[in-house]
């Protein structure tokens, strides 16, 4: 196990340098100045020069890459002052450091997430058994056709429909905001309300799609009949010999649902206004800033790549061939 | 499938009362998008105590179906079982589920084709082997797992304190087959319902599974059925035999009887169409023409009439294709030709092609 | 070693006519293919290696079936695809007419290709399901463009009826087919380019009980009528030896025992085909003699073929191994007692019998309990 965990570490140090390198380089294919927007609207080529020298844009693409990459693993010293590791530098748009800032948005994304797919999940799972344990009956019916229906709606449509109907016509509950849970915990939970419901809504519809067709998969393997020919009761066989099995595209998907999550849940909190990573980085595309872009980017890339590893973790824990192969 | 005694070749029913297993007009259809499916069609025979019936058939004969229904393992939601299934005197078809589950893997238990696939990848193979013991002797978890390596020891594992601890995916076919034998006997079954246990497996491998059962039967006495589609397979471990065609019995006798005097030009069929090693190379098989019929509109009459070469030589009004002959009890064949018929095709046509090699050191 | 019968055994009824008796058709020189296993830490390389097939010589004549016979990972299969270089062997020689073509290119092989053919087990997977039968017949004509005379639609329907399908079921698909149906189609194509060779693997044993003989005759019935050589890979040994002259048996990655058909299935002398033939259940029909064939009960299942062991591959499970066997692997050779042409890899080989035995041999620990009385 612990062999696979280095294995796979390693190589994720491989990917992210590679995403790290792309996303780099791609972004001095764009032909547009990072420094034009720092330099405002009286910009002379002079000042221009002086923000160039500044954000270090004189210098060769190359040495820039290297010197980015490795103020993440020794800090930097910059003309602001040093900026300890892991440094992503400065934002050019704002010069707030990028690593404050991700830290500091990361909180909201992960309540989001993290609400919304124990929701999602718990929901998810058990709506989607019911239905393989009562497959054929107008129950399983209902609940297919339910989910089908909900999956296939998006979240920038059901999210300003329920944000009018309940925020603004019915006044039930305020505008959804990110309140941070240390401080005040009742309001964390009112201001993220509205966004998880929407949230799950969509997720819950494709698990339960997803738990009930990999339920009734397993309930026709060979062994979990065995189970039925040894005398075990319908709930042993369900839930012991059945349920084991389902789980496997269950946690697959799962995995690589919660790893982009945490990389910034960009429509959810940019239908809901919720300063996230999501916003964070769509913010930073739109405003050419290369650090930022670049600490979002390897931080999203790490998550994704960590659920990943984790999945496969999980994989082994769930089923003895991949454990002892 | 008892109601033959060994010295008797003439029909000698029993009355069925002392029949340890007795399947009357056992009728199971499944309902699909295409129709009704008709796997069994009107199915009786009857075993006794340590005794081992074979039942032969291709595949879609309902030969595995009917063994699913007797553990009521088929899907209620799409299936219709009508009949009778006595096990030791007691009712199976209408049995409730709770019923069921207190006589599977303890009364009766299954044995399946591919232990691979038929045993759970996610638990030890010791475990899974103590699980019925557990439930259904009130075993606890320490004395289930010593039944469990007792059992594997039993059926030639080695080291089977240690293997127990295994995986299923850790040990080889035939190992895993054994393992199914030690947990289907867990319990000491009554019935054990053998569903075509070495066709996954080789050929050498299949030998000592046979002969494991065999000697287990005679250790443990209970009663098996055997399902197969290798007739050389039953001539080795069967007293009787039932083949099966289309969801029907088509005859029935001890071993003897079938394979050295066969009287259904099904079986005659199978006979002359499969290649034996003592065999004579140079007779051509006979295959059986036209393909095994479809459960969803089986032929009218003799199921097997549209792939039988003496249909036309039926006589006495009776026809083929509208009238479907009976199995009478005992030994005997659900085919409309005389017994007279019978016997002349056989020694005339059959017998010749079966090809006996004059003496297998002269091939 | 060779495999290669001199004149007691009869390849086949086309070696008569031209070829000379002593150039096969087709030949195997200590053919081998190992399969890489990966794995390791940090990064993944090679760690072992499954040896299919671990250098085997073999040799088929012009019109003569050739069996090949062994259980699971015996490696007949692959011997199979490499014959027909579906698979790039990993060492040894193929010759095909006298010409190397071990490592021909595609070009080099493309005219070997249409002369050696293979049939598949699985009549369902190896016939794509979108080409109708006429399309998935001409395939192997257009690939090598070939325009027989009367057009080729003339040919598959003439092939079509060789095979006894209905012509006009030209246009249809392969599902609309039953198992049986399937595997003719699939013979259809394989004569397509009227080959000399044809590598049938397992062709029979998807198939009902009652269909096998339909297949197992047409086969005969090609290579008879077009003296076309088999290569029939097959664990059921009743089929082979009804369908073959000669007799390959393997055993992980080896051939143990070859030679005619009358030596291998009664005058035995390798205890693994001993074994083999002792486990075969059989069916005694009225007439036959009653079953006096030995009793051989081996223990446990075929070894892995990725650490096969030292010396005869067969030790571990045979009841006549001793020292010499586990250090020194014996060749393939006409052993004292042997007819010509049958070749034998062991030490300590058997009488020529399959009779009973005064004792059985009874390796299985658990049918040895059971069966011994106690005390």
């Amino acid at each position: 196990m612990l062999r696979f965990l280095i294995r796979r570490s390693l190589g994720a140090v491989v990917i992210l340098l590679i995403i790290s390198a792309v996303t780099f380089f791609l972004f001095y294919a764009v032909p547009r100045d990072p420094a034009m927007l720092a330099c405002g609207k009286n910009c002379t080529p002079d000042a221009l020069e002086v923000i160039h020298r500044n954000l270090g844009l004189d210098k060769p693409v190359p040495q820039q890459y290297w010197e980015f990459m490795s103020g993440i693993v020794t800090g930097r010293d910059f003309a602001q002052g040093p900026c300890p590791a892991p440094c992503f530098g400065y934002s050019f748009a704002n010069s707030d450091p990028v690593w404050g800032t991700i830290v500091d948005r990361f909180p909201t994304t992960v309540s989001l997430t993290v609400g919304g797919a124990v929701v999602f999940l718990a929901i998810g799972l058990g709506a989607g058994m019911i239905a393989a344990h009562k497959k054929g009956t107008l129950l399983d019916k209902a609940f297919s056709t339910g989910s089908l229906v909900l999956s296939s709606m998006q979240i920038y449509f059901i999210g300003p429909l329920v944000l009018a109907l309940v925020v603004y016509n019915l006044e039930l509950l305020d505008q959804p905001q990110y309140v941070p849970l240390t401080e005040d915990p009742a309001g964390w939970f009112m201001g993220l309300l509205i966004p998880w419901c929407v949230v799950q809504i969509i997720f819950t519809a494709n698990y339960t799609r997803l738990a009930r067709s990999s339920m009734i998969e397993q309930l026709q393997e060979d062994h979990v009949r065995t189970a039925r020919a040894k005398g075990m009761s319908g709930r042993t066989v369900f839930f012991r010999y059945a349920w084991r099995g389902s789980l496997i595209p269950i946690v697959t998907i799962f995995g690589v649902d919660l790893g982009s999550l945490f990389g910034g849940a960009m429509i959810t909190e940019w239908t809901f206004s919720l300063p996230g990573l999501g916003t964070l980085a769509v913010d930073s595309v739109q405003n050419t800033d290369l650090p930022m872009v670049m600490g979002v980017m390897l931080f999203a890339a790490t998550f994704i790549i960590l659920f990943n590893i984790i999945v496969d973790a999980v994989y082994a824990f769930i089923d003895p061939r991949v454990r002892l192969s | 499938m008892t109601t033959l005694t060994k010295e008797a070749d003439v029909p000698a029913p029993r009355g069925g009362g002392d029949a340890f297993l007795s399947v009357r007009d056992l009728y199971v259809h499944f309902a699909t998008e295409d129709g009704t499916v008709k796997a069994v069609d009107g199915l009786s025979f009857e075993l006794e105590r340590g005794r081992t019936l074979g039942v032969v058939g291709e595949s879609g004969s309902g030969k595995s179906v009917t063994n699913l229904s007797i553990l009521g393992l088929h899907n209620p939601a799409s299936t219709e079982v009508s009949g009778e299934i006595l096990l030791d005197g007691q009712e199976l078809t209408g049995a409730r589920q709770k019923t069921l589950e207190s006589l599977r893997g303890n009364k009766m238990a299954m044995i399946f084709q591919d232990p691979l696939t038929a045993l759970s990848p996610y638990y030890t193979v010791g475990r899974q082997i103590a699980e019925p013991y557990r439930k259904h002797e009130g075993a606890s978890k320490r004395e289930a797992h010593e039944r469990a390596v007792e059992m594997l020891d039993k059926v030639g594992i080695p080291n089977a304190r240690t293997r127990a601890k295994d995986y299923p995916h850790q040990f080889s076919g035939g190992m895993r087959q054994r393992a199914m034998i030690a947990m289907a006997l867990v319990c000491n079954p009554d019935l054990l319902i053998a569903d075509e246990p070495t066709t996954a497996l080789d050929v050498t491998v299949q030998a000592q599974i046979l002969d494991l059962l065999k000697d287990l039967q005679q250790e443990f006495g209970s009663a098996i059925i055997f399902i197969t589609h290798d007739l050389g397979v039953i001539g080795n471990v069967a007293d009787d035999i039932l083949v099966m065609y289309g969801g029907r019995a088509v005859e029935r006798g001890t071993v003897e009887d079938v394979l050295r005097r066969p009287q259904h030009p099904y079986t005659w069929g199978l006979l002359s169409s499969m290649p034996r090693l003592s065999g004579d190379v140079d007779e051509a098989l006979t295959p059986i023409h036209g393909t095994p019929p479809s459960l969803l509109s089986p032929p009218g009459g003799c199921a097997f009439h549209p792939r039988c070469d003496f249909a036309e030589q039926v006589a006495g009004g009776l026809s083929c294709t509208a009238d479907r002959p009976e199995l009478p009890p005992g030994r005997s064949a659900a085919c409309h030709l005389t017994d007279e018929q019978k016997r002349t095709l056989f020694t005339e046509q059959i017998k010749p092609r079966l090809g006996q090699a004059p003496r297998r050191r002269d091939v | 070693m060779s495999t290669t019968p001199s004149s007691g055994t009869a390849p086949g009824p086309a070696a008569a006519g031209g070829e000379p008796a002593g150039e096969p058709l087709l030949k195997a020189e200590n053919l081998a293919k190992h399969f890489p296993i990966m794995g390791g830490f940090p990064f993944k390389r090679k760690v072992g290696e499954v040896q299919a097939v671990s250098g085997i010589d073999l040799a088929v004549h012009r019109g003569e079936s050739f069996g090949l016979v062994g259980e699971s990972g015996c490696g007949k299969s692959t011997t199979g695809r490499l014959l027909t270089r579906l698979l790039e062997p990993t060492g040894g020689t193929i010759s095909y007419r006298g010409q190397d073509i071990t490592h021909a290119s595609r070009r080099r092989m493309a005219p070997v290709r249409s002369e050696i053919q293979m049939i598949f087990q699985d009549p369902y997977s190896s016939l794509n399901p979108r080409q109708t039968v006429g399309s998935i017949i001409s395939g192997p004509m257009e690939v090598n463009g070939i325009d027989p005379p009367g057009g080729r639609e003339q040919r598959i329907r003439e092939l079509l009826e060789t095979v006894g399908l209905n012509p006009e079921h030209y246009n249809r698909f392969p599902h609309e087919f039953s198992g049986g149906q399937r595997q003719r189609i699939g013979v259809a194509r394989a004569l397509a380019l009227q080959p000399k060779l044809i590598v049938a693997d397992e062709p029979v044993s998807a198939l009902d009980v009652s269909i096998q003989a339909q297949v197992v005759n047409l086969l005969q019935k090609v290579q008879r009528e077009l003296g076309i050589a088999f290569v029939f890979i097959a664990h059921d040994l009743a089929i082979v030896r009804h369908f073959s002259q000669r007799v390959a048996v393997m055993y992980l990655g080896k051939i143990v025992e070859v030679g005619d058909r009358e030596s291998i299935y009664v005058r035995p002398r390798h205890p693994y085909t001993h074994a083999l033939l002792s486990a075969v259940p059989e069916v005694a029909v009225e007439g036959a003699a009653p079953d006096d064939r030995e009793r051989i009960r081996l223990a446990g299942d075929v070894p892995s073929p990725i650490d096969p062991p030292s010396g005869c591959r067969f030790r571990t499970r045979c009841w006549k191994a001793q020292e010499k066997c586990a250090a020194e692997e014996p060749p393939l050779v006409q052993i004292p007692g042997n007819a010509a042409g049958h070749l034998t890899a062991c030490h300590f080989p058997e009488e020529g019998s399959t009779t009973t035995r005064e004792e059985d041999v009874v390796l299985d620990s658990a049918l040895r309990s059971m069966e011994t009385p106690a005390g």
